[in-house]
């Protein structure tokens, strides 16, 4: 038997079966050209303003139904196979009477000029859909998180949200829904060819892939695609091959063993992080800055760490706590620190058809003293500037090992060796803080950017170690964050 | 009076709300698109200044999909055009003048391939020398329009006999509008060399006369529409040009429907931003900090072309005062020609730059004071009957800034949160508080007095429905609503009878922009002169048949009475019909009393004033920079308001994109003059988590002195001022830093981390040089 060659989904409840024009194709020109649904916006193109939010809703494989709200600007529309998807057009009660999402903007006088109305409607469906039909503000301003408005301050619409619970309960997918998508759960490889020679895989299997990518070792690997989108989108690339990884369920497991979490390579963003959090609470902060929820709803934790951009917020933590990738080239399997796949700017230790399975991150140590620091003009979805992540064993008084790694201080995420250097073996104490404050400049020459100078990249560097040692040693918390909750 | 109003002052959803939430309003992309339409894109200046040696366009003709492309050279009509000065080129004419410039255009038949092909130009350039900055300019003597220098006293002699005087320049970034929707066209040609331009823009009259002007055509050959606009800020009043235009002209080349959506990159590295300036100021003041001379020199970054930087650099002219008197002052406004987009209008059009102005020379002069800066600011307030005359010699009559901010000083707590934050600041070494209270006063009507004028079409069908149709475009404003209520309440009628149509020029002609905040006031009232036209003929018609005196006949509750009679609208209007009565009638406004010399600035240039206050509470982290605002209170002054649910939301989002603008919004280029911010990924404006968990915004309780619709007031770019509390709490929590309480934080905007943290830097290294000096001494 061949492999599959069209796309099956559910469209706002209606089966679709499509041959998509490229692969390449983004849901959002799908909708808008070819359903001619307009309701769902072009506001970026690169999934940062949620104009173009909507619902995506999975199968997990013990059979319970996910909602997501996603970006439709920079997803393609072949991973959508075997999945439903809503949008602010189909989400009306059966009556024709409005959904509480949609009442509720009304209500609160949430539109004004309602261009980025259908992405929030569209977020708050989805809390609605799971649930939370009577959100706290905070589980509001990270399920908005994704969604700008020029027009209204916010303040309305985080109302409506939070009240949508007060309207009669809304019709809900139907239970059904599992039974529908089970029937068109994918099965075997899809591929995809157009005329111009485009192909797109997406395996069933760990095995499929890893033979596909052998032998096609200049294919893109595409995941969430929250990169991918944009070489697409902005960069207007022709992407001859393409290997979607986010079919296989083996690869979207989290596993704990021999002393860590393994986390397989289609693991969501936000899949990963609670069990990672877990393990280091201290990760909570960055979990929600980083990036939106929409983008971490397709974004995964691996390709954070595999697409080795320097400017992840993924790798400096990981480093720091010792996390190592599991890489794999056809039947063979190696393991590297993370730290080790790095080599310069966008190049990694990877053979030629070789791709990270997935990451072990090790279980949190008692002795071991964390944190991770986020420094970006604004507090959510937005790329850092630094990065920083500390790991020490501490042991009465004295640094056993210290890991420090940073993003956005050199072309690659990298450790600060000299600081390490400077705190190994001496005492936790601010003289030797400032010795590693000091080593930092043999560590980085950071560049200057649209996102910081290099002037402001080196002091703040040195300072987060200062305020990491303030805060280990005093308990005084300095986020910001809990601030404005 | 107020409470007699069925309509008028009530919260009203927006005639689109519903629309707005199933996505069922239509905007330009969403319009059904006419068989074989095509799809352009537009090819950039990658080089700053440059004259362009060689352009080959064969490969973009070449590629796939591409019907059409198009130069300066296939421009039938006039090949400069310009809101007032005709100096931008259509497509750059032999020269590029900015990083960003159209150089060519592509119609392709899909969007896809039209923005392929425009990379496939190859064009070689000779790199001329690039003007980058505001300071560049004024020290290169490039203007795009000659300064403009006023003067009252003797300012000089002030200043060098002061007893207190103080020097700085404060460096002010600009904003990108960053509507939501972004520049869109969509240009249909008819018979007769007709084109019909969907075009999303505050200004359809403009899009129209300049597609006009492109094409070489008389205007009633072109139509411009639009229904609404996904969110404009002044970046759609005149750039919007750029789009209609060049859709118009691959649809008169290709004979083609032709759409032109930039992409977001492409319409912030084509279009102009709010213009940041670089202030200079010298002050003279007493032992109280009342302001006693005053020397300024702006220095605008206006880009390639004048644009509206001429009304936008007046504008911050008219605004140093905010809500103090001036005395004696100087103020030299230098409006410079740079190598960067042209910078345009953006909610307070220089307003909000000027108001910053003085307010950071108030925080300044209070904190060399060791005085809380809401005490100098009292001090220098105008008075209500003395100390009233502005620097351009208009008396402020309906000043309420004492009470307004009296009611916010004590609802926000201030005194005794200044208090807590000082024991905060005590407390904490790393973390650092800040607060701030600030005014706006705020000169409403367009300052070129022949742009305030309005016209309205009203149609009453037979069936009692009503059409209402006037110059104004709605961009979220909610300004439809406002008009559709003001109609519902002229005609007693309830407010699903009224319906408010497209923005058409084919409907009412020579529009104003929907800009300086006059919407509502110039539109409201050319409504209101239309229904009381047709009105005025029904009632007449009512008198003669019902027998009763004109003045007596009612229209309230859907219904129509005269003498005895109560009757049904519809039916009223149906008898109407058939005796022949007229049903539908235009309606014209002007904006009385005002009037002005541009060439002295003076006279009396707005009819009133709007009026706001705001407290933000910021707390900041001085190993980074990093702040957030925790607290913001707002007292605004809409007079009486016309819908407070609107109005409300106008504050709001006023404040918030003025606090964006002074905090995370950063434009940066490098220095090969490129923008790199250029799409949301680089260009933060504020997100759901910047807004503060307490965020109160009430509505003072006032009414308009002047005749303005129904004694409201405008309430567009009033309110963004407001927002540069959170900057100067910002600079409070910075000030912080040295517990002397005298610290003047160098503080530039926008304050982001880095910004902040340079400032926490200046303060603690003044700190320790005075330290020193105290020692050696």
């Amino acid at each position: 038997m061949g492999n599959r060659r069209t796309v099956r989904f559910l469209l706002n409840g209606e089966l679709r079966e499509v041959v998509p024009t490229s692969p390449t194709q983004s849901l959002l020109n799908y909708l808008r050209e070819e359903e001619r649904a307009t309701g769902t916006k072009e506001g970026c193109a690169e999934g940062d303003c949620g104009a173009c939010t909507v619902t995506e809703a999975e199968l997990t494989e013990t059979g319970e139904v996910r909602f997501r709200a996603i970006n439709a600007c920079i997803r393609f529309l072949p991973t959508f196979d075997g999945r439903a998807i809503w949008t602010v057009e189909g989400i009306a009660n059966p009556d024709g009477s409005l959904h509480p999402a949609q009442q509720a903007m009304i209500d609160n006088h949430g539109s004004q000029c309602g261009f980025c109305t259908p992405g929030f409607v569209m977020s708050m469906y989805t809390m609605y859909q799971n649930g939370e039909t009577k959100p706290s503000r905070e589980r509001v301003l990270d399920c908005l998180s994704g969604n700008l408005c020029r027009c209204t301050g916010y303040r309305p619409i985080v109302e409506a949200a939070m009240k949508m619970g007060d309207y009669p309960e809304a019709r809900t997918c139907g239970d059904t829904l599992a039974e529908r998508l089970k029937a068109i759960r994918p099965e075997g490889t899809l591929e995809v060819e157009t005329a111009a020679g485009n192909r797109y895989y997406a395996p069933a299997t760990v095995e499929e892939l890893a033979a596909l990518y052998e032998a096609n070792p200049d294919a893109v690997i595409l995941a969430g695609g929250t990169d991918v989108g944009l070489w697409v989108t902005k960069h207007l690339m022709d992407l001859k091959t393409v290997i979607y990884i986010g079919g296989i369920q083996e690869l979207k497991k989290i596993e704990q063993r021999d002393g860590a979490i393994e986390i397989g390579a289609a693991v969501l963003l936000n899949d990963a992080f609670p069990v990672v959090v877990e393990q280091y609470p201290e990760m909570e902060e960055l979990w929600k800055r980083f990036s939106s929820t929409p983008i971490r709803n397709s974004g995964t934790f691996v390709g954070n760490l595999a697409n080795g951009s320097p400017i992840g917020d993924n790798p400096p933590p990981m480093i720091a706590v010792g996390a190592r990738v599991v890489l794999r080239k056809g039947d063979r399997r190696r393991e590297m620190p993370l730290e080790d796949l790095y080599l310069a700017y966008r190049k990694q230790a990877r053979d030629a058809g070789e791709f990270v399975e997935s990451v072990r991150v090790p279980l949190r140590r008692e002795s071991v003293k964390f944190a991770v620091y986020k420094l970006s003009k604004r507090y959510d979805q937005d790329i850092s500037a630094v990065c920083a992540a500390f790991a020490l064993d501490i042991e009465n008084g004295r640094v056993k090992d210290a890991r420090i790694a940073y993003g956005g201080m050199a072309a690659t995420p990298k450790r600060a060796s000299h600081a390490e250097a400077a705190l190994n073996g001496a005492s936790w104490d601010e003289a030797s803080v400032q010795k590693a404050m000091s080593a930092m400049e043999q560590d980085y020459q950071p560049m200057t950017d649209m996102r910081a100078t290099s002037e402001y990249r080196m002091t703040t560097a040195k300072n987060l170690v200062y305020r990491f040692f303030v805060e280990t040693t005093s308990g005084q918390e300095l986020s910001l964050y809990a601030a404005n909750n | 009076m107020q409470q007699q109003h069925r309509t008028v002052g009530q919260s009203l959803k927006h005639e689109s709300a519903h629309l707005h939430v199933s996505g069922k309003a239509n905007y330009t992309d969403d319009i059904p698109q006419r068989e074989g339409t095509l799809h352009a894109a537009i090819g950039i200046s990658t080089r700053a200044h440059a004259k362009i040696k060689a352009m080959d366009l064969s490969a973009v003709k070449a590629a796939e999909g591409v019907i059409a492309v198009i130069t300066l050279d296939d421009v039938p009509g006039d090949k400069y055009l310009g809101p007032f000065l005709h100096d931008e080129p259509i497509f750059a004419d032999e020269e590029v003048l900015y990083y960003g410039q159209p150089v060519f255009a592509v119609a392709a038949t899909s969007h896809d391939l039209a923005r392929r092909a425009a990379k496939l130009a190859k064009i070689e350039y000779e790199d001329l020398p690039a003007i980058l900055t505001a300071q560049a300019a004024a020290e290169a003597k490039a203007y795009v329009l000659p300064p403009v220098h006023i003067k009252r006293g003797n300012v000089e002699e002030k200043l060098a006999n002061a007893k207190h005087r103080v020097t700085g320049v404060f460096d002010l970034g600009g904003q990108e509008q960053f509507y939501l929707e972004g520049q869109i066209a969509y240009a249909l040609p008819g018979e007769d060399g007709d084109m019909h331009v969907y075009t999303s823009t505050q200004h359809p009259s403009e899009m129209q006369f300049m597609v006009a002007h492109a094409l070489g055509q008389h205007v009633h050959t072109v139509k411009a529409e639009c229904r609404r606009m996904g969110g404009g800020f002044g970046g759609k009043e005149t750039q919007s040009w750029v789009f209609a235009v060049i859709a118009a002209l691959l649809a008169r080349k290709t004979g083609k429907p032709v759409k032109l959506r930039a992409d977001r990159d492409d319409d912030m590295m084509i279009t102009g931003k709010r213009h940041d300036f670089q202030i200079l100021y010298d002050i003279a003041h007493d032992d109280d900090g009342r302001i006693q001379g005053l020397k300024i020199e702006y220095r605008l970054r206006c880009g390639f072309s004048a644009d509206l930087s001429g009304p936008v650099g007046d504008r911050a002219i008219f605004h140093t005062d905010n809500a103090y008197y001036l005395d004696e002052f100087d103020i030299l406004s230098i409006r410079g020609k740079t190598n960067t987009q042209s910078n345009t209008a953006f909610r307070g059009f220089g307003g909000p730059q000027g108001i910053i102005a003085i307010e950071y020379m108030i925080d300044t002069i209070a904190r060399k004071l060791g005085k809380d800066p809401l005490d100098v600011r009292k001090i220098n307030f105008y008075g209500k009957t003395d100390r009233n005359v502005t620097p351009y010699q208009m008396t402020v009559e309906d000043n309420v800034i004492h009470e307004l901010v009296a009611e916010l000083e004590e609802t926000s707590e201030y005194r005794k949160r200044r208090q807590e934050v000082n024991e905060f600041n005590a407390k904490n070494k790393i973390l650092k508080k800040g607060l701030a209270l600030v005014p706006v006063k705020f000169g409403i009507s367009f300052t070129a007095t022949q742009f305030n004028q309005a016209g309205a079409l009203l149609h009453v069908y037979t069936d009692g429905s009503v059409m209402i149709n006037h110059g104004g475009t709605e961009m979220g404003q909610g300004l439809n609503t406002k008009v559709a209520q003001v109609v519902a309440e002229e005609l007693g009628l309830s407010i699903d009878r009224v319906r408010v149509s497209a923005t058409d020029t084919s409907k009412v002609p020579n529009t104003s922009a929907t800009a300086a905040s006059t919407g509502t006031d110039l539109n409201g009232k050319a409504a209101q002169d239309a229904c009381v036209k047709v009105k005025e003929k029904l009632a007449a018609f009512a008198a003669e048949r019902y027998g009763c005196k004109p003045e007596e006949v009612r229209f309230a509750d859907n219904h129509v009475y005269a003498g005895n009679e109560k009757i049904a609208f519809e039916e009223f209007v149906k008898i109407a019909y058939t005796a022949r009565v007229p049903l539908w009638s235009s309606g014209f406004y002007r904006t009385p009393k005002i009037h002005y010399d541009f060439k002295t600035l003076t006279g009396r240039p707005f009819f009133y004033f709007a009026y706001g206050a705001s407290v933000s509470e910021v707390i900041i982290d001085t190993l980074t920079g990093e702040s957030r605002l925790l607290r913001a209170d707002v007292l605004h002054d809409v007079g009486s308001s016309l819908n407070p649910a609107i109005d409300i939301g106008q504050v709001e989002g006023g404040f918030i994109q003025g606090a964006g603008w002074l905090t995370t919004e950063e434009l940066w280029w490098n220095k090969d003059g490129k923008l790199m911010t250029h799409a949301p990924s680089t260009y933060k404006i504020p997100s759901v988590s910047d807004v503060p968990a307490q965020f109160n915004t009430r509505l003072y309780a006032n009414s308009n002195k002047e005749d303005s619709i129904y004694h409201s007031k405008a309430v567009g770019e009033p309110p963004l001022p407001l927002g540069m509390s959170v900057f100067l709490a910002l600079r409070d929590a910075v000030a912080a830093v040295d517990d002397s309480g005298r610290a003047v934080p160098p503080l530039m905007a926008p304050a982001t981390a880095e910004a902040i943290l340079k400032a926490v830097e200046a303060v603690k290294a003044a700190k320790k040089a005075e330290a020193v000096e105290a020692e050696t001494v």
